[in-house]
């Protein structure tokens, strides 16, 4: 199954290196991770999906993180209703004979051409998971010659943060 | 000439200090007794400034035998244990100590020298990647960026070390930030750790939850690990278990915690456990953990471990709740307050006399034993006699291997903080250098430093620390000639093909000892060594003995890896 892990650590050299290397001391495999700066000065935030076999090890995870001296929170946000985002760009081959096709599939999913050459156009799309991951299968006939994308990004949805333990940081 | 403290020289007007002034002033008022350490280049400006202050020093001839020494100490004292190490190969040499402490939970304050922020990264002579290393084997570590960050880094330092689950920490200092100024405030630094607050006091549903399974449990029983005695709650555990008539079953490295001689007291569980002890975990409906992490050799097949138990686990750091067994009261907190709940619950008293009579008989019937044979030296007799020779009384330390088995089945612990072994990792070469540190934590204690022949030649070096010092000492080596325990499993499951275990050739130990100053006898009788134990006793000073023992004994009674505690051989 996959977990979704949402957390907040201080902005520190060497925190990246020690949740990783947390990961990779007690054997869990990081599907996809995302770091960035968070609505606070000096924290940032950080998204893990990772793939495991059963919610005890999201459990074990989480209590993991927890203590490391600089995470200062972790919510296991795998089974709230959240909302989650990637980016993926996409540099696509394109003939004369091809690229009104191709256009004709970037529209449906909201995907935008951010470069165009000759023979190729660059895609950006963003969404959950599952889209992009639609959007390569779909565009993958006509031939990817480069292929970016990010982890996921994700926080829970508004309506659930009254219910939810405080986002804030204390 | 005396450190001047950085708050004395307020006085005086002056207002910026090295790194190394605010280090050892911020040691000092973390009331350091005793510094383990090895000088080198990175830290010569820190050792310049110990040279001029009241901070003990003392120059272990290893770095590992300085972390050793300090986990040692720590062991005894429950402060964190002190270490000064050079950047490159001085920091790499902690590395081993570092797991050990992990692993085993030992408050530690590392300090490690580290090339100049000019040169950081740029493969400098003695730079390593210090913070990299030692990340997996840390609580938590730093590196200094500023030296005016010292005195609220060595504070946090400490308060992360000791409290909540203790563990090490290292601080590791560019050679330029021990060396510039930076200013210093009045004030006392305050910690800035918004991410780490340890729970100590445990939920007051959990423990009602838990008073009502001891209530109406048939099987209980306790297991008791080292978080007893890191929560300094022994006094506690046994008032509970007097409070309830629960038996207790001990962890290797929780011996200690509660008094071997007490009738409720069960015995050792794990792999090399007593058949009493292993039947109870079996055969319980009632486990209740406190500060035990379920170590593999404690449980053996966990599939088969504690089957038919409702398992309760008592432990200040959540992630070891559930991360091995099933757990389903889970308490969070220290043993010292979740004890002290518990007894003050007070709550309805099990009727178990069947179960505590049952595991009484288990342990008549089936006590440890072993065979004496006319005129062979047995290890297990060595260690009866260490134990009839200092009642019971002495702090013992041990490596790893045979004779530290033999050590936790036949020197039974009546008192905490009287036993020093490497549980988790099972560090060879631990044996010496944590003497070392458990005889300066408590300078009156008899002190047995019992290794093997193969652990023991891992950090000999220490002898000249112990020579130097004078510090009485008893080195005992359970000479097999064999790494024994190597060659106990070789014989038992890879078909006699001793595949370099057994010596060749050894020093001679006491020829040894002589060169390093210390007294050194060879025994090969048990009436030799009685003999020989009597004067080493006497002696006012280190003493080493190397007792030549049967090399095919095997430790017994043993549960092989892969099987349950209930299925065990040597019975």
């Amino acid at each position: 199954m996959k977990g979704i892990l949402s957390l907040t650590v201080n902005n520190r050299p060497g925190v990246l290196n020690r949740i990783t290397n947390l990961f990779t001391k007690r054997n869990y495999n990081i599907e996809s991770m995302t770091v960035g700066p968070s609505e606070q000065d000096g924290i940032s935030r950080m998204t893990f999906v990772v793939d495991v076999d059963d919610e005890a090890v999201i459990e074990q995870i989480t209590k993991q993180l927890n203590k490391q001296i600089d995470v200062l929170k972790v919510f296991d946000i795998t089974n709230q209703s959240i909302v989650a985002r990637e980016l993926a760009l996409i540099k696509i081959m394109v003939t004369t004979q091809t690229r009104a096709e191709i256009y004709s599939v970037i529209e449906p999913f909201r995907a935008s051409v951010i470069d165009v050459s000759k023979d190729s156009l660059t895609v950006q799309i963003t969404g959950e998971s599952d889209k992009i991951e639609a959007f390569i299968e779909l565009i993958k006939p006509y031939g990817i010659k480069e292929l970016a994308r990010t982890g996921t990004a994700a926080i829970p949805r508004g309506m659930q943060i009254a219910h939810a333990k405080s986002a804030t940081i204390v | 000439m005396t450190q001047k403290s950085v708050v004395a020289d307020r006085k005086s007007g002056k207002t910026h200090y090295s790194g190394a002034e605010f280090l050892l002033d911020a040691l000092k008022k973390e009331n350091v007794e005793v510094i383990f350490g090895y000088p080198g280049g990175s830290v010569l400006p820190i050792y310049d400034k110990l040279y001029s202050s009241e901070l003990f020093h003392i120059l272990t001839r290893h770095e590992q035998g300085a972390i050793h020494a300090a986990e040692g100490y720590a062991r005894i004292t429950g402060k964190p244990g002190v270490v000064i190490v050079t950047s490159g190969p001085g920091a790499t040499n902690i590395v081993t100590g570092l797991a050990d402490a992990m692993i085993d939970s030992l408050p530690l304050v590392v300090i490690s020298g580290q090339v100049a922020t000019s040169v950081i990264g740029s493969d400098a002579f003695q730079e390593a990647d210090v913070l990299g290393i030692t990340t997996p084997i840390t609580k938590h570590n730093y590196q200094v960026r500023k030296p005016e960050d010292l005195p609220r880094i060595i504070k946090e330092a400490f308060y992360i070390a000791s409290s909540g689950r203790p563990g090490p920490v290292l601080i590791d200092i560019p050679k330029d930030m021990a060396i510039i100024e930076g200013e210093s405030t009045d004030k006392e630094p305050e910690m800035d750790l918004p991410g780490y607050q340890p729970t100590t006091k445990p939920n007051y549903l959990q423990i009602r939850k838990l008073v009502e399974a001891v209530s109406g449990a048939k099987r209980p029983v306790i297991l008791a690990g080292a978080g007893v005695l890191h929560a300094k709650a022994s006094h506690l555990l046994k008032e509970y278990v007097e409070q309830q008539g629960i038996p207790v079953v001990h962890t290797l490295l929780g011996l200690g915690g509660f008094p071997a001689e007490h009738p409720l007291f069960t015995g050792m569980g794990g792999m090399h456990g007593c058949y009493a002890a292993n039947m109870a975990l079996s055969k319980c409906d009632l486990l209740i953990n406190i500060g035990a992490r379920f170590d593999d050799r404690l449980t053996g097949n966990l599939a088969k471990f504690a089957q038919h138990a409702t398992v309760a686990h008592i432990d200040i750091d959540p992630a070891e709740i559930g991360k091995n067994v099933p757990t389903k009261i889970p308490v969070v907190g220290s043993a010292k307050e979740a004890l002290a709940e518990l007894i003050a619950q007070n709550g309805k008293k099990p009727d178990i006399d069947v179960w505590t009579t049952q595991l009484t008989a288990w342990n008549e019937e089936f006590p440890l034993r072993y065979t004496h044979e006319e005129g062979v030296l047995k290890p297990q007799r060595v260690i009866q006699m260490l134990h009839e020779k200092t009642n019971g009384e002495a702090i013992v330390t041990t490596d790893v291997g045979q004779h530290q088995m033999w050590a936790a089945q036949y020197y039974p612990f009546n008192k905490p903080n009287s036993w020093v072994t490497s549980g988790g990792l099972g560090t060879m070469g631990f044996g010496l250098p944590s003497a070392l540190g458990a005889q300066l934590a408590n300078p009156k204690a008899t002190v047995l430093s019992i290794s093997g022949d193969g652990g023991f030649q891992m950090c000999l070096q220490e002898l000249s620390v112990i020579a130097e010092m004078n510090l009485p000492i008893k080195i005992i080596i359970v000479n097999n000639g064999a790494l024994g325990m190597v060659r106990q499993w070789q014989e038992l499951f890879h078909d006699n093909r001793f595949s370099h275990s057994i010596f060749q050739s050894h020093p001679d130990f006491v020829k040894l000892a002589d060169a390093y100053g210390i007294p050194g006898y060879k025994v090969t009788t048990e009436e030799e060594a009685s003999n020989c134990l009597d004067v080493a006793l006497k002696t006012d000073g280190p003493v080493l003995i190397d007792f030549r023992v049967k090399q095919k004994e095997n430790v017994f009674p043993m549960v092989a890896q892969g099987k349950g505690l209930d299925e065990m051989e040597g019975v």
